[in-house]
């Protein structure tokens, strides 16, 4: 490590040590950095201070597509208390883009703007104010571009080209430059499957522009270093991909950027992408001051990549005795003006885009396009949440048409182990589609006229429209509704996806300490609670510390794709299991001739002792330990390859695992002013092995609501005409409350997955599918309405627009 | 400008403060109290929520010069204030709405934060967010624990309904709320067997 002359900044992360006697994996462990939380100490990426130091302001494009005629920096410059101000002709390497998985994004704009909001200066100056106030200042004239919306103007034949000259891996591919990735799926004979449908349903689908909408604002710290690198802390959800793309647009070696995981306010996907980085240790290297930046929630709106909107067009046949003949879908994503995760996105969209049925001939094609709208990438669901609310649209249409009950249809029509993908992979562990529908279905109803109470009238906080008074019952129904979906675990395609974890086990004051270093950005989901539990559990010790996540241990990957339990918490396992092997041979070189188990018996670390599998203590872990370096292994781990899908067929084994949720929405719509209350969201999903269980919960439940929300407030609205964003603050854009959301019953399945550490199953995302599709389900079933489009507003339900 | 108030029981004073700066940023950047959360700045989120003169509210929407001679409780001051409210009884002895002489007692403690805090005094809703799961990423808790302590400090048994109302005006992103609510009826119940 290098050597820093500079204090330490506050709010700097440090090891938090938990000691239970309890606490493997299976139970209910609490939070290790809980306290912290609750008293206000655990310091957040926005919370970083150092004497000294400058705050940063990023100056955003005001249109959306524009040439940049030229700009003026002279006023900002001469502003008492600035001490920079950069734009592109500052930057200092030969690298100016960066990128997920194409580099297409400028550090700072060059020339053009593709997008409202796009960086293109920045500022340091020594109070906030004062840097936002020089922003302003600086004076940029831009000739406006006509702008690509949706696909129609995106593939027009004059259409401009969002990004000219593209020489990505996609680009050979695509049927036009405007469409970033391109993927079909074909399987069996659709022509000839059609011929048997008794029944034909076709449905167009709209999903609107989520945002992640995460707490905690994008935000950290850069602090310059003698040897002219730069120590970075901040909030993301990969700090070793982060490093790839901020050291060569930097110029400098990877080692020399020095990344801490600093507080990360929750994540969804939205912190997959760069933010503030770059441009933090930007300023930090010119002024040779630590530099904050800080977003506030309107330019969060604008710093991070949102859920890509969708139109989708499905057609589904079935037999008359309800049997699915075939399915064509056409599934378009809106990538925005960066590429970020969009060829991911496309992949999951298409391959999953069947849901979790049996369905033999197929053809979907999903694509995503470039358009001057703000740039989509990862939200929690990524790809597969657009698809399962149209799916699942379509499964409540066939069951209609042919007069069966929803639930019934889809159980005729559900996967389970060994049922082919229409990809042509083998759904290979269990898939319990049918138990989880049938669960969430077994559940008793709320009462009727829940909102009644006794003797009182009605309790309004329980009606829609709430404390607004609105009505005490008149005009109000009730529906009911039914969705699961299908998720996939982990990076796919062909993806080198692993996962490091360092673990030191070491006698302190005569106890056995396991000490845990990864790069796992805990962004709230619970990961160090599970990282110590495993420890325990492997190691037989009670005090685990959780060492800060940082980029001086290798990769973890990304807290994304529902991997991270599986991945850096299969790490942990193995390094483990490997600590475990080097602390049973120094215990047989230096016990081994006084007791023959040693040699003969199966071994195991129990209660800070070695046991033999019969129970038999041999030793101490502080004996076998005393006088002994500490056992120190670092470890990469993988899950089973995966390999691309064909590009013409989609064809190949693309995914880890699969993953499934089901949901019961209960909703009371009052058809008058067409409010909505959600009464309940029941749900079941079978997670192989919950190794916390409170923790599983609470994933369950939160990813339930951010289903809900999309489905009755949340979207970004975006003019279509001037690709301008109109809602990007938290009054705007809505999220739902404690009085929006219902009781989120959870039923929890432990079926395991041979493949998997401990059998576990991946559970971040999957009940954020069919939570969308439940609830939409449950308001067609109170109003009699169509409803193809997130999120329903009133206007959708009283027919005033 | 200076701003003279009192800050968890104790007196503080931030100099050259601009006249555009809210409570919130005094607190976070000038006195070196980060507890009290910047999510939207706007009075949106709850997560900046204090008590001022015992009144729950979004610090970001409270110009600092309003503050001049008066008293706030932040989640840092949420154990003491409780527990100062709890050995001087409750509404009656005027425990309840302003924060208590004798919580000036209460100084922050830098350097405590490398361990889990294990042994630390809690207030029993911090207590309760810990024990019923209600911390994920935990952005949203410091404004929910001072909204939830002050809901319980006037309604002691308060229906779900009752909560439900209470905090409203707190955006949580990761929890769903289930575990919020169970954290306060766990703290209402806690509270009940102790009296």
């Amino acid at each position: 490590m290098a050597q820093h002359t500079r204090t330490v900044p506050a709010g700097t992360p440090t090891d938090v040590t938990q000691n239970h006697v309890k606490g493997g994996i299976g139970e209910s462990t609490l939070r290790p950095d809980g306290t912290l939380k609750v008293t206000g100490e655990f310091a957040y990426s926005s919370d970083m201070w150092h004497e000294d130091m400058l705050w940063g302001q990023t100056l955003r494009s005001t249109v959306a597509h524009a040439e940049i005629v030229s700009i003026d920096t002279s006023e900002a410059l001469a502003t008492s208390g600035v001490y920079a101000v950069l734009t592109y002709d500052d930057l200092p390497a030969a690298m100016k883009n960066y990128g997920l998985e194409i580099q297409d994004t400028p550090v700072l704009a060059h020339g053009k703007v593709r997008h409202h909001g796009e960086p293109v200066a920045l500022v340091a100056a020594d109070h906030p104010e004062t840097a936002r106030r020089a922003a302003a200042k600086i004076r940029i004239e831009y000739r406006e571009l006509p702008v690509v919306t949706d696909e129609a103007s995106a593939l027009a034949p004059d259409a401009p080209l969002v990004h000219e000259g593209r020489d990505d891996h996609h680009s050979g591919h695509v049927p036009h430059p405007n469409i970033v990735h391109r993927q079909p799926i074909v399987r069996g004979n659709v022509a000839e499957a059609r011929k048997r449908a008794d029944v034909i349903v076709e449905g167009e689908y709209v999903f609107g522009m989520q945002d992640q909408a995460f707490l905690g604002p994008e935000s950290g710290l850069a602090v310059p270093a003698e040897d002219g690198g730069v120590d970075l802390y901040v909030a993301t959800q990969w700090l070793h991909s982060d490093l790839k793309q901020i050291a060569p647009v930097l110029g400098l070696p990877e080692d020399k950027v020095r990344m801490t995981l600093s507080g990360v306010g929750g994540a969804f996907g939205g912190r997959e992408d760069i933010s503030m980085q770059i441009h933090a240790c930007l300023l930090a290297l010119r002024t040779g001051k630590p530099v904050k930046i800080v977003y506030n929630r309107f330019e969060s709106f604008f710093g991070h990549v949102h859920r890509h909107p969708a139109k989708l067009h499905y057609e589904h046949g079935a037999t008359k005795d309800g049997k699915l003949t075939h399915l064509k879908a056409r599934i378009v994503l809106d990538g925005g003006a960066y590429a970020s995760a969009s060829p991911a996105v496309v992949g999951n969209a298409s391959s999953l885009g069947a849901g979790p049925y049996v369905v033999d001939d197929v053809e979907i094609e999903a694509v995503a396009l470039y358009t001057n709208n703000p740039p989509c990438g990862a939200m929690r669901g990524f790809g597969a949440v657009q698809a399962c609310f149209a799916y699942e649209a379509q499964m409540d249409k066939l069951a209609a048409k042919l007069g069966m009950d929803p639930v019934e249809f889809r159980r005729l029509n559900a996967m389970e182990q060994g049922t082919l993908m229409p990809t042509g992979q083998v759904v290979d562990s269990p898939a319990p589609v049918a138990e989880l529908l049938r669960r969430v279905k077994a559940r008793p109803l709320p009462p009727e006229r829940q909102w009644e109470t006794a003797g009182e009238g009605a309790d309004v906080r329980a009606l829609p429209g709430g404390l607004s008074n609105t009505t005490h019952g008149e005009g109000v129904v009730r529906g009911v509704g039914y969705a699961v979906g299908i998720k996939n675990v982990g990076f796919s395609e062909g993806f080198d996806d692993y996962s490091t974890a360092r673990v030191v086990l070491q006698v302190i004051n005569g106890e056995p300490v396991a000490m845990v270093h990864t790069a796992m950005a805990e962004v709230g989901q619970g990961g160090v609670t599970v990282h110590a539990q495993i420890a325990r559990t492997e190691l037989g010790v009670t005090q685990v510390t959780i060492h800060p996540a940082d980029t001086q241990v290798g990769s973890a990957g990304s807290t994304s794709a529902s991997r991270q339990t599986y991945m850096t918490g299969g790490a942990v396992k193995n390094t483990c299991e490997a600590v475990r092997e080097k602390v049973l041979e120094i215990g047989r070189r230096k016990n081994g001739s006084y007791h023959p188990a040693w040699a003969t018996a199966e071994l195991l670390l129990e209660g800070g002792k070695v046991v033999t599998d019969g129970g038999e203590v041999l030793a101490t872990l502080a004996d076998v330990l005393e006088g002994e370096e500490p056992v120190d292994v670092e470890l990469e781990f993988r899950h089973r390859p995966t390999v691309p899908f064909d590009l013409r067929t989609g064809q190949g084994d693309g995914h880890v695992q699969y993953t499934f949720a089901a949901h019961r929405a209960v909703v009371e719509v009052d058809t008058e002013l067409g409010l909505v209350k959600v009464i309940e969201l029941a749900t079941a999903q079978d997670v192989g092995k919950a190794l916390n269980p409170l923790s599983v919960v609470g994933q369950i439940q939160g990813g339930t609501t951010q289903g809900l929300g999309v489905a009755v407030m949340e979207e970004i609205i975006v003019d279509p005409k001037t690709a301008k964003v109109r809602n990007p603050s938290f009054t705007d854009y809505l999220i739902p409350t404690i009085l929006d959301t219902p009781t989120i019953p959870v039923d929890v399945l432990e079926l395991a997955d041979d493949n998997a550490p401990y059998g576990l199953r991946g559970i971040g995302e999957a009940p954020t599918l069919s939570s969308t599709p439940a609830v939409l389900a449950a308001i067609r079933n109170a109003t009699g309405l169509e409803l193809n489009k997130t999120p329903v507003r009133p206007e959708a339900l009283t027919g005033t627009l | 400008m200076r701003v003279n108030f009192t800050v968890n029981g104790r007196p503080q004073e931030a100099d050259d403060v601009w006249e555009g700066e809210s409570l919130l940023y005094v607190l976070r950047e000038r006195l070196g109290l980060p507890g009290s959360k910047n999510a939207c700045e706007q009075g949106e989120c709850g997560s900046c929520t204090v008590r001022l003169d015992g009144v729950p509210v979004c610090s970001c929407l409270v110009a600092a010069g309003q503050v001049e001679g008066r008293e706030v409780v932040t989640v840092e001051g949420l154990a003491e204030f409780a527990k100062e409210r709890a050995e001087h009884g409750g509404c009656a002895s005027g425990a309840c709405g302003t924060p208590l002489d004798a919580a000036k007692k209460w100084e922050a403690k830098p350097g405590q934060d490398s361990q889990t805090g294990e042994g630390v005094e809690l207030s029993p809703i911090q207590q309760a967010f810990i024990d019923a799961g209600a911390v994920q990423c935990g952005f949203c808790t410091p404004g929910l624990l001072i909204a939830a302590d002050e809901l319980l400090e006037r309604n002691a048994s308060p229906s779900d309904q009752d909560i439900r109302e209470a905090l409203s005006g707190n955006l949580c992103r990761c929890t769903g709320y289930e575990k919020i609510l169970d954290a306060v009826r766990l703290a209402a119940a806690r509270q009940g067997e102790a009296v």
